[in-house]
């Protein structure tokens, strides 16, 4: 990204902060009160003061540890649940209906299935994170695993390859690109629920410390757990982007469009381990696409 | 005339495994609820023989190969491989298609090395196999990039590296250099018939094309009506202008 990019992304957020401090803090009300409202200073402090205390941390990672399970189960689960509906009648006609059932239902909506099923509180928050980001990937994998086309599958089965080689070397990294579309969404929905479920029934967590703060008016508190929040689900959805940038890294990309309209000078390659050859400049790919001119020029 | 835009192979053929034996027998093409189905055909094509087919768009051309590579069952009659009835698809005759199959999240030598994979082939033997058709196609230098990289020739010549390495017994090519232009193709076929003489593979070979037929074909069957054509020897581009090649080229046509 160029330095003016990154100078009015940074500007932006600075001019939100400016502006809820001008707010706060000449009290301002015009029909939206700001009176109450702690200023950006008071909610930086408290969160300097949390940050010093041992209980952050530990509410931080309960909330990380429930996402990160409930999550990775949703993720097995969904692709796999996901692939078998779009590649087994039987399992379309088994699950497929269940699903819609269930699928509408909030995942938060399920607490007292949590609660009547599971021992603890701390299975039923990751149950419901669980539950929520399974339907997105669900969602996602069977629509990608149906749209593959047939003739990859076609080749490998006259290569002599059978159901289970066709599953893993063609649905399952075919079906990728659309599965991380599934993860994404599933990411976000996913930290919805855990902050909820925490705020009814956790013990620890920063879900459960945010409606503490808020039970006994501690408004700036309640800012600390938001930012907390804020700042771990861009950690959870930059990971799942960058990995899925990585899996998928055979795609082929359109060149940074945003960039500047006259063509950059090239630069010194630079070793990219475990990354696509970059398209070349559109010059270069189109001479090597369509020029059928030999490697070895024919000794005459 | 003999150009040939290719390197010269510079590794030895695998042994091959024989040609296989292909025959139709009053067999009915098509899909069950489809458009009308083609035949009965009745078609033998003897081990290690070349038969292109060719016919006008739409008479069943790719249907036939699809058939013979199991991945259709005939709506009637027999599909026969060595004399044993088609079940389905199998690695012993292996399919390239019209357009690109390759597998767009393996690299080139991914793709080389998957009917290796599929035969359990270990991955240093895999991967010396896979980098020997690929030299042999002259690819050497591609086999890290990802498919959608290259270009249409290339990609052709690797789907062909991809059905070689599983050392098939059978060859059915699905107008393989239909989509390449007048001189990448020159270069595709003479490798080709470089290639097939030290496989000692069946070769069915789909064209429209009717030069491309009589250059590699050893005998031509003509669809929809199934009738087969004998190719004298022998096949060289420097023959293409004489008497006998001109006289099947116009029987051919004619037949069509």
């Amino acid at each position: 990204m160029s330095a003016g990019r990154r100078l009015v992304r940074a500007g932006s957020l600075l001019a939100a902060l400016g502006a809820w401090q001008l707010l706060t803090a000449y009290d301002v009300n015009l029909w939206l009160r700001f009176e109450q409202f702690p200023t950006v200073a008071e909610v930086a402090r408290a969160f300097a003061e949390r940050a010093g205390t041992e209980a952050y941390w530990q509410d931080l990672g309960s909330s990380l540890r429930r996402i990160v399970t409930g999550f990775l189960l949703a993720a097995v689960l969904g692709v796999a649940a996901g692939t078998a509906v779009a590649r087994s009648r039987w399992a379309a006609d088994l699950l497929g209906p269940l699903v819609e059932v269930v699928r509408p239902v909030p995942a938060i909506a399920l607490v007292p299935v949590a609660i009547l099923l599971l021992p603890t509180n701390e299975q039923g928050i990751v149950f419901i994170t669980c539950a929520a980001a399974f339907f997105p990937v669900l969602v996602a994998t069977r629509h990608a695993v149906r749209a593959l086309s047939p003739v990859w599958e076609e080749a490998v089965l006259t290569m002599g390859g059978g159901r289970a080689r066709v599953l893993w070397s063609v649905v399952l990294p075919g079906a990728l690109p659309g599965v991380f579309g599934g993860l994404s969404i599933g990411v976000g929905v996913a930290w919805i629920c855990v902050i909820s479920a925490e705020m009814i029934s956790g013990e620890y967590g920063v879900g459960y410390r945010t409606w503490q703060d808020y039970t006994v008016v501690d408004y700036p508190g309640v800012f600390v757990g938001m930012a907390t929040i804020g700042a771990l689900g861009l950690l959870t959805s930059t990971v799942v982007e960058a990995a899925g940038r990585r899996i998928t890294a055979w795609l082929p990309r359109v060149p940074d469009r945003a960039g500047p309209a006259v063509p950059r000078p090239p630069r010194p390659s630079r070793p990219r381990p475990r990354r696509a050859p970059e398209p070349p400049s559109a010059a270069a790919s189109a001479s090597a696409r369509e020029v059928p001119v030999p490697e070895k020029e024919p000794v005459p | 005339m003999s150009r040939t835009p290719f390197p010269s192979p510079a590794v030895p053929l695998p042994e091959s495994g024989g040609g296989a034996a292909l025959a139709l027998e009053g067999a009915l093409l098509g899909h069950s609820g489809g458009p009308a189905p083609v035949g009965p055909l009745d078609l033998r094509v003897a081990p290690g023989e070349v038969l292109a087919v060719v016919g006008p768009s739409g008479c069943g051309k790719t249907t036939l190969l699809r058939t013979l590579a199991g991945l259709l069952p005939p709506l009637g009659g027999r599909v026969l491989c060595d004399g044993e009835p088609v079940r389905g698809p199998g690695g012993d005759r292996a399919l390239v298609f019209q357009h690109d199959a390759l597998l767009p999240w393996r690299t080139v030598r991914g793709n080389v090395e998957l009917p290796l994979a599929v035969r359990g082939v270990d991955r240093a033997g895999r991967r010396r196999a896979a980098d020997g058709w690929l030299e042999r196609m002259g690819l050497a230098g591609h086999a890290a990039r990802w498919p959608h990289g290259l270009s249409g020739g290339q990609r052709q010549r690797v789907q062909l590296a991809r059905a070689l390495a599983g050392r098939p017994r059978a060859v059915l090519m699905d107008e393989p250099f239909g989509a390449l232009d007048a001189h990448t193709r020159t270069g595709m076929q003479d490798l080709l018939v470089e290639i097939l003489r030290g496989t000692g593979a069946t070769v069915v070979f789909v064209t429209h094309d009717v030069d491309e037929a009589v250059h590699l074909g050893d005998r031509i069957a003509l669809l929809p009506s199934g009738g087969v054509l004998d190719v004298p020897r022998p096949r060289d581009r420097a023959a293409a202008g004489d008497p006998a090649t001109r006289a099947l080229r116009r029987r051919v046509l004619d037949s069509l």
